[in-house]
């Protein structure tokens, strides 16, 4: 428990490694993840490290194998989907990864293109049946009737007979020539009014379109094509003609002579085509044969490339010693790691073989540690959302154990719904019991990722909304009536305050407490439900829920002041108890602690028989600081006396707290000699003596001298500055004190909340499912069915994922301002153990 | 009589949350997550146990009375004892 409480003692330890297994040592610490590695050349340029070429190839590996994925996933292969865990693998099997993935890149490259130009060949001998397919009918429609029939689009049935068909044009010897292709079909209005207008009246153009979509050969898009026929006379038009199907990019395809030489073409297209598409499957079979073989082990190279990249990361971190042919490293590690580590370096150095071991060695340092708190899959998340407002200092007081149930309980008290706390729980667990689905954990969605990995968190709170729900009463916005209310309808009329005709007459009758019988005992579990049916229900709800806030926001502050206590004991900074912990909490109780207990004494004394008289405790509060005693009749006697005195002491902690501490620090200091004063990190003082022994011991034997290697800071004398600390405890005060105020009505946002969340579950109730539920014929049975789903889909989309978000963020800035500006100290370092 | 509910009331509940925040914490397994869940059983306790007194509290001396709509209040006359 203390090393959540308070985060691992850490040590700072040296690591010989010798050269020959320092890349195996490595791989063995870091599959423990149990080290934080000093970078021991800061002054090296990234490029001038030592093994920057291995990085360089890393990363030719990790473009390729990315390359691979994109392959892999274009040719919608599923990957297995084994948890791999490879370890990283030798340098010697570098070489050989880096081949394999080298010549599975080249060989998918090159399959990929000769695929793609296959597919352009096919595409084009399409067109060209296709083509030959329609110009077919063009001439046929020549057979049929004599006169060639050309079509203007201004005069489409017009007919003119003057042209001569090809037969007669080769026997009056004219060159007749035609180009025929394929044009895309928004493009064949300009196309043959440019033809018009260039060659007039020489050129002949027929066309048909295409029914179906064909695929551009380029762009590979389905569009549709016209398939033109132009027949010309002479040369000259015959360039301007090619010309201009140029300029519209047409596909221009030979045009056959005569009805055999046509049928030829097509048949022989026929086979070409066919063969194409037995070339295209085989290919595309191949591509997925070698795309399959890369997928059974692309993830595994992915994690071991990964893995090599990180150990000659720190490779380049570790400088290189070379008198004893071996490299230091400097690592951060828990204390009651080390013999973990040192088993660890010894399995490295067992693996390569190597001659001489290589070993730890602990020295003391004075710099701050890292923290680290060691986790498990339930309070990770807790910690996290601590860490997300700064990591605390080294040993400080971590509020994540604490947050473990104070969070969800203030998230509870703002959504407190039984019945929506019920689906949260049930969401909450079964992503609990299905967190070992592989499919859950590895998603890419974020916001996926980010309720899973809060599932034990939203757990929690789900299961005490539940608790909460049932003490507001409030379940989908209905009461639950188990023990029988304590107010009595029936005593009101026996008590002849109502008579029957009273309830023809009025719309609205209130219950007095006064008369006996009507009031028989508060509600054993929570809110009464009688106040569920009552129109003057938010009054007493307000009442009792702002109270509540006040109490509950009281006495979580005073907790956080009193965790401070940890703090100033355990970096023996006993004064601090005595100069800040005790005016603060002074402060705090007699001022707002008093203002709880007058909560509850005006609750326990005054009943309804004086609730002629019940005071406000809002006025008495006032005036108590007004020192006004004597307006309002006192609640208790001797109360004004008793306020003055409070008021008192709550001003003369102000001081205390503002100078208390500065003039106590300035006379230890003055009168007293200069005291080095050591940030922090204490505990290593003392064990230093006898490292520092051990030390010299070992170094005596290895012949060299480790202070030289030692990258720790020099110890830090700290001058005493009495306007720096004044400073310092000034803003701490005024912070405070005005905080204590604001906070404490800051708290109020816990009524705010929860009144929200009740009145939106009440208006989704009695605008949707009330008036589902009033339709009486048998057509409303029907209807209840989409008002039934209505009402699931906004009480999910508005109740439970707004108002819970909503509720979250405000509970989760309850504690990390009011709460932890209490004891957590500000964040000197944001180091985190990887 | 409404004395003696009440009171029966309190005990019950106290010594509930007594139960499960000070003799069940001592019979967690020792383990690295014995005082984690110490914590937690011991400040769930506490939450609970306030935020129940607090709302029985508000409801022992009641200032004012509930005021119904006339149609609930026929329908409680007969309906609730």
């Amino acid at each position: 428990m203390s090393s959540l409480l308070r985060g691992e003692e850490m040590c700072l330890a040296q690591l010989f490694l010798q050269s020959g297994s320092a890349y195996d040592c490595i791989s063995e610490l870091g599959e423990l993840g149990l080290a934080e590695f000093r970078d021991l050349n800061p002054s090296v340029n990234t490029f001038q490290r030592k093994h920057v070429n291995e990085i360089k190839k890393c990363e030719e590996m990790e473009r390729i194998l990315g390359y691979l994925l994109r392959e892999i996933k274009k040719a919608d292969i599923s990957l297995p989907e084994r948890d791999v865990n490879p370890v990283a693998p030798l340098p010697k099997h570098i070489m050989a990864i880096m081949e394999q993935l080298q010549r599975l890149e080249v060989e998918l490259g090159e399959v990929t293109r000769n695929k793609e130009k296959l597919q352009k060949n096919l595409l084009e001998l399409i067109e060209y049946t296709h083509m030959l397919h329609v110009t077919r009918s063009f001439v046929q429609r020549t057979c049929e009737r004599e006169p060639l029939q050309v079509q203007y689009e201004e005069f489409p049935f017009l007919e003119k007979d003057t042209v001569m068909d090809y037969n007669s044009m080769q026997r009056l010897g004219a060159k007749l020539g035609f180009i025929s292709g394929l044009i895309q079909r928004v493009k064949i209005e300009a196309f043959e009014r440019m033809l018009w207008r260039v060659c007039k009246g020489y050129t002949i153009l027929s066309y048909s379109e295409v029914e179906e979509y064909l695929e551009d050969p380029e762009t590979g898009e389905p569009t549709k094509r016209m398939v033109f026929l132009i027949s010309y006379w002479g040369d000259q038009i015959g360039q301007k003609v090619k010309k201009i199907c140029d300029c519209y990019h047409c596909h221009l395809y030979p045009y056959p002579t005569s009805n055999d030489e046509r049928n030829d073409v097509v048949e022989g297209l026929k086979t070409r085509i066919q063969d194409l598409h037995t070339v295209l499957h085989r290919t595309e079979d191949y591509l997925r044969q070698v795309s399959i073989k890369a997928s059974e082990s692309v993830y595994t190279w992915v994690i071991q490339v990964k893995k090599i990249k990180a150990i000659y990361y720190i490779l380049n971190l570790c400088s290189f010693d070379v008198t004893n042919k071996c490299l230091i490293a400097e690592v951060w590690c828990p204390v009651n790691d080390i013999p973990t580590l040192r088993r660890a370096l010894e399995d490295g150095s067992r693996k390569s073989g190597a001659t001489v071991p290589s070993f730890v060695n602990r020295i003391p340092t004075s710099d701050t540690p890292p923290t680290l708190f060691r986790t498990n899959k339930f309070t990770s998340g807790f910690q996290n959302i601590v860490d997300a407002y700064g990591v605390g200092t080294y040993r400080e007081v971590n509020p994540a154990p604490f947050t473990i149930i104070t969070f969800p309980f203030l998230f509870a008290v703002m959504f407190g719904d039984l019945g929506h706390g019920l689906i949260m729980a049930l969401f909450a667990f079964w992503m609990v019991l299905y967190e070992n689905n592989r499919k859950l954990k590895n998603t890419r969605n974020e916001i996926w990722n980010t309720f899973f990995e809060g599932r034990y968190i939203i757990l929690m709170m789900g299961l005490f909304s539940i608790y909460t729900g049932l003490i507001y009463n409030d379940c989908f916005s209905k009461s639950l009536n188990i023990f029988g209310s304590g107010w009595s309808v029936k005593a009101m009329f026996t008590a002849e305050v109502w008579k029957p005709e009273d309830l023809t007459g009025n719309k609205f009758l209130t219950l007095d407490p006064n008369i006996t019988g009507v009031f028989k005992g508060p509600y054993p579990l929570g809110i009464d439900p009688i106040w569920n049916l009552a129109s003057n229900r938010l009054t007493f709800l307000n009442s009792y829920k702002m109270k509540m806030s006040v109490i509950l926001g009281v006495i979580h502050m005073s907790f956080g002041v009193i965790l401070s206590t940890y703090n100033h004991l355990h970096f023996r900074k006993k004064y601090n108890l005595y100069l800040v912990f005790l005016p603060e909490l002074l402060f705090l109780l007699c001022l707002f602690g008093y203002l709880v207990f007058m909560i509850f004494y005006k609750w326990l004394v005054f009943s309804a028989k004086d609730s002629r008289n019940a005071p406000s405790i809002l006025i008495h509060f006032i005036n108590m600081f007004l020192m006004q005693g004597d307006t309002v009749s006192p609640l208790y006697p001797g109360q004004a006396g008793l306020q003055v005195f409070l008021v008192v002491i709550a001003v003369l902690s102000v001081p205390v707290l503002l100078l208390g501490k500065p003039i106590y620090l300035y006379w230890v200091h003055n009168g007293s000699h200069r005291l080095g004063m050591y940030r922090g990190y204490e505990r290593v003082r003392r064990n230093s003596e006898e490292e520092l022994y051990l030390m010299r011991a070992h170094d005596m034997e290895e012949g060299s001298s480790h202070s030289d290697l030692s990258t720790s800071t020099e110890h830090k004398k700290e001058e005493f500055d009495f306007a720096d600390e004044f400073l310092h405890q000034a803003i701490h005060t005024i912070e405070y004190c005005l905080g204590c105020v604001s906070n404490t009505a800051s708290y109020l946002r816990l009524w705010a909340l929860s009144l929200a969340h009740a009145q939106l579950s009440e208006v989704l109730w009695a605008m949707v499912m009330r008036v589902g539920l009033r339709t009486d014929t048998r057509i409303g049975v029907l209807f209840l069915v989409p008002v039934f789903g209505l009402f699931a889909v906004l009480t999910v989309s508005i109740l439970l994922i707004m108002e819970s978000l909503s509720a979250f963020l405000h509970a989760l800035r309850l504690h990390w301002v009011e709460f932890q500006n209490k004891f957590y100290g500000l964040p000197v370092s944001k180091d985190i153990l990887c | 009589m409404a004395e003696l509910s009440f009171v029966i009331t309190m005990s019950v509940v106290t010594l509930f949350w007594a139960l499960i925040g000070g003799i069940v914490p001592l019979f967690i397994p020792k383990g690295p997550n014995r005082g984690v869940i110490v914590t937690m059983l011991v400040l769930t306790s506490v939450c609970c146990y306030l935020f129940w007194l607090i709302a029985i509290l508000a409801q022992l001396n009641p200032l004012l009375g509930p005021s119904l709509s006339t149609d609930a209040i026929w329908y409680l006359k007969y309906h609730w004892p």
